[in-house]
């Protein structure tokens, strides 16, 4: 499932003492199975973006085509966009409201109409995507899950509805290390196993270095820095300028640089740097 | 240094309905006055429930409490403790009282029945130790989380405690936010010797505490200087916590025989210490 | 958007009303509420209007946006005045069936309607020049005599308080509910009165939950910042009544009497 956005321009309050800009002619086209990481401060536009993308806002101009169909266009039928993109918002969690874990999940999948034992199935591979043992909890109250886990039932909401592009707007937010890097490596496996489009909205660098295929840094409602971890990393001054950081590992790389230029600096994983360090330490050894 | 805070073999339990559950298990612990003390640990490893403790919102159900020499069962003084020991909490919208930012600091003082020509030089000079003062009249809601966690602690500032505990204060803030809280923090512990407990899931905000605690099934597994706790790697990742990139990578380089000290904590150390290698 | 409704909003100018302590403007608008519902007679309410447009122009707040906040009431205004209209007996002007306009009905029905417009007008007034927080502050040092009498002053204001702080934080999450259930196919716009009350299940449950959460966090908050209810309390901001509130008072009592001695004479 394609993306593409043209000229979006979205406007906050128009016409009166409000009046604020969110997006500024921004242009963003998205390819079918693309891993996409959106960085930016709060306030940069991007939760607005990712609300155009199924259709809860509508553009003040510009077009938005999803796999050539035009959303923007007033003739098109909601529930169609969002059985394509489902969109996962910041603390889900707080969207919970069925007594069981199963009819929560299960809300999506019956508002789009399907047959009770294809709603059973949703359910039960959605479970399965986020790890969490269906026999066990289908039963339960979400609230006596913990945090971790209502957050999965409340992603599973979303993934039983079979998006072919999925939205997660900061999924790790709030939670500790050994939740985020479960939920993280969840997202991973269900982009490679699925194929389908992700678009991982985070703050984390290191926690996009190490998922995403390209980055999109969006800054004051435009899009300021495109391109793969790599190339992203390479615009430190500019990264810097809106706020923003590398990696710490990328750091150490780009300061030993400066010290002896024979060393890679494109580097933002730990592995990596051992590797290149280690490199190093050779070829001092031997000359 | 004087102790400020004492924990006595302090023990919490609680029944939920089908289990009792221990969330504090004899933890004992100094702090002593003037300290940065960073407590870590994942949700439900007992540190909130800890933090709880130290300003007497809940009560050992054995082990005792002491704060500044009072004890926290006493009931005639808990108004006492809790102005000795302020506290901040994650969600910045859910303490914030007032509708507007500088009656909300004066909330604390005006409970403690402080004269009202006090309360507003008070005010003032709390909201300037977190740098706000230009956003008193301002309404809360207004204010980014960042902004609204350091009124938080403005509000606590102006109860003139000695002691802070934050209870995951930057849980819910945006990196910018993040900095802001923790400059602050920072601040008030050098500049106004105020002792601060920060319990938090960022080991980056750990880096530079006079001391680290690790907390883990209702237990202190681990303490010392940030250096002697992120140089145990091995332990930390088995705990499902995260540890800073630079002392991970010292970490795997000693794997690999090179001779490098395993406490590294920021880059310039890391990068000297690599020239330095013969 | 829904944070960009207002309750009790406030309209900032620095003006001579601005700056009179809200108890004299909460007495002085209960007095002019007296006043238009004792003297219901033209001369009177010639008055009372002068003295409302006297005071919008000393506060400074444009007549637009006080004209604005009685928009919404204009079809309580016309209700009012088509009932007081057909439905006061006495002498026929116009009829057509069983339908009458009587000349009684038209005096009763456009003095109902200004009335009714004085009212928003100067409760508005209040609302625009008080901040809410001086307004809570003012209701509970008025309340404060009757305290002997079992009436829980701070705690009403205390209330009060909790809920203008919370009310855009809680409009913002009722809208943020609302757009994730959308986007998981939840329809709060279409079909009957049942199936649409039924929809509102996905948002009502979270929101119930998240406020109580709320409140259970925020007393914590309360506890720890050594709040113990209103006893031992003491304020940042003291009121203090200068002479301005003094004569303000007093011109307001003038006026209440002089409609008061119109009602006798006439």
């Amino acid at each position: 499932m394609s993306i593409k956005i043209e000229n979006l321009t979205y406007i906050y309050n128009p016409k009166s003492p409000f009046e604020s800009k969110a997006l500024d002619h921004v242009s963003i086209e998205i390819k079918q199975g693309e891993f996409i990481g959106l960085i930016g401060h709060t306030g940069s536009g991007k939760s607005t973006l990712t609300q155009h993308l199924n259709g809860l806002l509508k553009p003040t101009s510009g077009k938005i085509y999803i796999n050539n169909l035009d959303i923007t266009d007033k003739n098109v039928k909601m529930p169609e966009i969002r059985k394509k993109v489902g969109l996962v918002f910041q603390y889900p969690e707080h969207q919970l409201f069925e007594e069981t874990v199963y009819k929560d999940i299960a809300f999506g999948p019956i508002n789009l109409g399907l047959s009770e034992s294809e709603v059973e199935n949703r359910v039960k591979e959605a479970m399965g995507l986020v790890k969490l043992p269906y026999e066990e909890l289908k039963d339960r109250s979400p609230f006596e899950l913990s945090g971790g886990q209502r957050r999965r039932v409340a992603i599973a909401g979303v993934l039983a509805m079979k998006p072919e592009v999925l939205i997660l707007d900061e999924p790790t937010a709030g939670l500790d290390p050994k939740s985020r890097d479960e939920i993280l490596q969840q997202i991973k496996h269900l982009h490679e196993q699925m194929g389908s489009t992700v678009i991982l909205v985070s703050h984390s660098m290191e926690d996009i270095a190490k998922l995403v295929g390209r980055i999109i840094v969006m800054h004051k409602g435009s899009v300021a820095i495109t391109g793969t971890a790599r190339e992203t990393f390479r615009q430190v001054e500019k990264l810097e300028s809106i706020g923003l950081g590398i990696p710490q590992i990328s750091y150490v790389m780009k300061k030993l640089k400066e010290i002896d230029p024979s060393f890679n600096d494109d580097i933002f994983t730990v592995e990596e740097a051992k590797d290149e360090i280690m490199k190093w330490i050779r070829r001092r050894k031997n000359a | 240094m004087g102790d400020m805070i004492t924990t006595d073999k302090l023990l919490y339990q609680y029944r939920t309905n089908e289990k009792e559950v221990t969330a504090l298990d004899e933890v004992s612990l100094n702090i002593y006055k003037g300290e940065f003390v960073v407590i870590i640990g994942h949700n439900g490893s007992g540190k909130s429930t800890f933090a709880k403790h130290l300003n007497a919102l809940l009560l050992p159900a054995s082990g005792d409490v002491i704060v500044k020499g009072l004890n926290t069962k006493d009931e005639d003084r808990v108004w006492e403790i809790r102005q000795t020991a302020g506290m901040v909490f994650q969600n910045p919208d859910n303490q914030i009282v007032a509708t507007i930012v500088e009656e909300d600091v004066a909330f604390g003082p005006e409970n403690l029945g402080i004269p009202s020509e006090e309360i507003v030089k008070r005010v003032e000079e709390a909201l300037k130790s977190v740098d706000m003062l230009d956003f008193r009249g301002k309404a809360p809601h207004m204010l980014s989380g960042g902004q609204k966690q350091r009124i938080a602690i403005a509000g606590v500032i102006a109860m003139r405690p000695d002691c802070i505990v934050l209870d995951e204060p930057t849980a819910m803030l945006d990196p910018s936010g993040r900095k802001e809280v923790i400059n602050t923090i920072k601040k008030l512990n050098k500049e106004e010797n105020i002792t601060v407990i920060h319990i938090t899931h960022f080991m980056e905000e750990a880096v530079e505490a006079d001391r680290v605690v690790v907390m883990e099934a209702g237990k202190i597994i681990l303490q010392g200087t940030p250096g002697e706790v992120f140089s145990q790697v091995d332990k930390l990742k088995a705990l499902g916590l995260d540890v800073p990139q630079v002392t991970d990578l010292a970490h795997e380089l000693i794997k690999e025989g090179i001779d490098i000290p395993s406490d590294i904590l920021t880059v310039d150390e890391m990068v000297k210490k690599l020239c330095q290698l013969k | 958007m829904l944070k960009d409704i207002t309750i009790g909003q406030h309209y900032p100018t620095g003006s001579f009303l601005h700056k009179l302590d809200p108890r004299t403007k909460i007495l002085t608008t209960f007095a002019i509420i007296a006043a238009l519902f004792i003297g219901m007679n033209f001369l009177s309410y010639t008055i009372l209007g002068g003295f409302i447009f006297i005071c919008i122009y000393l506060s400074k707040i444009p007549m637009k946006f006080i004209i604005k906040g009685i928009k919404p009431l204009r079809i309580i205004i016309m209700i009012t005045f088509l009932i007081n209209i057909f439905m006061t007996p006495g002498n026929i002007i116009w009829g057509y069936g069983r339908l009458n306009i009587t000349r009684e009905g038209l005096y009763q029905g456009s003095f109902m309607a200004v009335r009714l417009i004085f009212l928003v007008m100067g409760t508005s007034l209040l609302t625009l020049t008080t901040t809410p927080i001086a307004l809570t502050d003012g209701i509970e040092r008025l309340l404060k005599p009757f305290k002997k009498i079992g009436v829980p002053a701070h705690e009403l204001a205390m209330m009060m308080t909790i809920a203008l702080r919370f009310i855009p934080t809680l409009l913002e999450e009722t809208d943020k509910i609302m757009k994730a259930q959308i986007a998981r196919g939840a329809d709060f716009e279409s079909g009957n009165i049942i199936n649409r009350a039924k929809g509102l299940v996905p948002l009502l449950v979270p929101l119930f939950i998240s406020a109580f959460r709320r409140a259970d966090e925020l007393a914590m908050a309360m506890e720890a910042r050594c709040y113990r209810g209103g006893d031992l309390r003491t304020r940042m901001k003291q009121l203090s009544m200068s002479s301005k509130d003094f004569v303000s008072i007093l011109i307001v009592g003038l006026l209440l009497a002089t409609i008061i001695s119109i009602r006798i004479m006439t």
